[in-house]
């Protein structure tokens, strides 16, 4: 077991199968409305991000991706929680205005780009919140 | 440093104006403190953008904002929605996913009307009567109507999006970062097009390959223009802005010795005096020109202009160029999509009436490349805008060749595209 301190940047507590992204998405556009990567110029396309640790560098894309975000909170095909090395607007207020209709709690958080770096692909990955601390523990 | 609010802000927070403005207060809050932003700024004037329909989540959101007795507290202009509610048959409704847009779009066009939003319907809330004045701050969404506040008006808008739009407007606040501080608004890489020839100057189309290639160049960062007339016009730079936002995520640029905050070079670049510098060649815009040029084929089914919506300068401007010249050629579509106020100006002027009899078809409200208007079957397409050109053959499946409007309506008239592959020089 190993942990990594990362920063809170919205609440929840999750855990998951990591989905780590060779190059950001974009969730308006990137992703469709089965949960799926549909942008065919993703190097990932056809990976499924539901229930998924979701880990990328940023976020990316056009600011509709909230809506995109908030759907698939709705629909309960998000991913388990999100894991990032810088905040995002977009990303997050998916998730706060999902929150706020749906009682949903995706965590999001970020970590340092060293840590980033640790996080597997595949691993199974636990996100808990202590403060505006999100400690991150990896099964190995 | 964390966020700190002032009396009246907490109170807000707390529910003390009720449950609308808590609701909205938490997600501004918790987005500056995401932010980094230390406390927040009011905000004279809101853009809308949410108010185009991509789903349920998005119709919940302002339906509960009205159900808790939400209502803007600032002027809130509203972006173009899914369905225009002045010519509702231009809306296609032969599939299921059609009929879902109409009847939600419509839904959601009405809850941002009931929260006491202006029903303007346009991307170009800057082409209305009351526009922000130098340095005021605002919180505007939709990526052209942002940087042509920032670039072109001077006022302050940071980047934002459906959802925080709504809340910035029912709060009145936003979160003080970003663009609503001077070290941000620092021109950040210098596009030389002095090498450009008074003709490409001259020319309509060059501004959006311009604003293609800023946003290509700049990415999310600020392009500085250097060699342009003083008296490019707005429409020009209004092509630039909504082209260098859509291939990149230009939210300010500047145009030396023509937009508010670049009287001079040093004064755009501020601190940055060592900014990259990138010489834009004729080479490059006619490389660039045929990038965005998708058609393969010669013959043309529609041609779509007013993105951003036009101007009544540009509708003028078609009007002499097709009014008392050659018929529209069978089987072509000829759309100008505009705002309801230039619309009604474009009446008063007697322009509107010759030009749909010579078979123009105007779109309000809504835009012909979010939603179903282009006829089935509609394969080739030409437009001036560098938008809709970046957009249109991943959102409509169509081709497209960005041109001149002389080349636009030349080409209506006789129904094969034709444009000048090595237009500048």
């Amino acid at each position: 077991m190993s942990a990594i301190t990362g920063w809170r940047v919205t609440s929840g507590d999750a855990s998951g199968a990591v989905l780590k992204l060779d190059e950001p998405v974009s969730f308006w556009g990137g992703i469709g409305p089965e949960g799926d990567i549909i942008d065919v110029h993703h190097p990932q396309h056809g990976a499924v991000v539901t229930g998924r640790i979701l880990v990328m560098r940023s976020g990316r894309g056009s600011s509709s991706g909230t809506y995109v975000l908030a759907e698939l909170l709705r629909l309960g095909i998000a991913p388990a929680g999100i894991v990032l090395t810088e905040p995002d607007g977009i990303i997050a207020t998916g998730a706060l205005v999902a929150a706020e209709l749906y009682d949903t709690a995706m965590p999001i958080v970020t970590v340092s780009e060293a840590d980033y770096q640790r996080i597997e692909d595949g691993v199974d990955l636990s996100i808990s919140m202590d403060g505006n601390d999100a400690i991150l523990s990896i099964d190995i | 440093m964390s966020l700190t609010l002032t009396e009246h802000e907490q109170a807000m927070l707390e529910g003390e104006q009720g449950p609308a403005v808590a609701l909205s207060m938490r997600i501004i809050t918790e987005l500056g403190r995401i932010r980094g932003a230390t406390e927040l700024v009011d905000i004279d004037s809101v853009h809308i953008d949410g108010c185009i329909f991509y789903g349920q989540a998005g119709l919940d959101f302002a339906q509960k904002l009205v159900a808790l007795g939400g209502q803007v507290r600032v002027p809130t202009t509203v972006n173009v929605g899914s369905v225009d509610l002045i010519h509702p048959h231009l809306i296609l409704q032969n599939t299921e996913r059609e009929r879902w847009v109409a009847q939600g779009g419509r839904d959601l066009m009405q809850a941002y009307v009931d929260l006491g939003c202006r029903q303007t319907w346009t991307c170009a809330p800057y082409q209305m009567d009351s526009r922000p004045d130098v340095g005021r701050h605002i919180a505007w969404a939709e990526s052209n109507a942002i940087v042509f506040a920032n670039s072109v008006l001077g006022a302050r808008t940071d980047r934002y999006g459906d959802f925080v739009d709504i809340a910035a407007a029912i709060t009145g606040k936003a979160p003080r970062g970003g663009l609503h501080l001077d070290s941000e608004r620092q021109g950040d890489v210098v596009l030389d097009c002095t090498s450009l020839s008074p003709e490409t100057l001259a020319l309509d189309v060059t501004y959006p390959v311009l604003g293609y290639l800023a946003g290509a160049i700049a990415g999310t960062t600020n392009p500085v223009f250097v060699g342009l007339p003083a008296d490019v016009s707005e429409d020009s730079l209004k092509a630039v802005g909504a082209a260098a936002a859509s291939s990149g995520g230009v939210a300010l640029f500047h145009v030396v010795g023509r937009t508010p905050e670049a009287p001079t070079l040093e004064a755009a670049l501020g601190s940055h005096v060592d900014a990259p510098v990138h010489h834009i060649t004729a080479q490059r815009l006619n490389a660039a020109r045929q990038e965005l040029s998708t058609a393969r084929e010669d013959k043309l089914d529609a041609v779509s202009l007013g993105t951003p919506h036009a101007s009544v300068d540009e509708i003028a401007e078609t009007y002499a160029a097709i009014v008392g010249g050659p018929p529209l050629a069978e089987g072509v579509a000829f759309y100008i999509s505009t705002g309801r106020s230039v619309f009604a100006e474009a009446e008063r002027r007697g322009l509107v009436q010759p030009m749909e009899e010579w078979g123009v078809t105007f779109v309000l409200d809504t835009c012909t490349y979010v939603t179903s208007i282009l006829r089935p079957g509609t394969r080739t397409v030409m437009t001036n805008s560098g938008k809709w050109a970046h957009y249109a053959p991943g959102n409509m499946g169509v081709d497209v060749v960005l041109a001149t409007l002389d080349e636009c309506v030349q080409s209506a008239t006789t129904g094969v595209v034709t444009w000048d592959r090595e237009l500048f020089t």
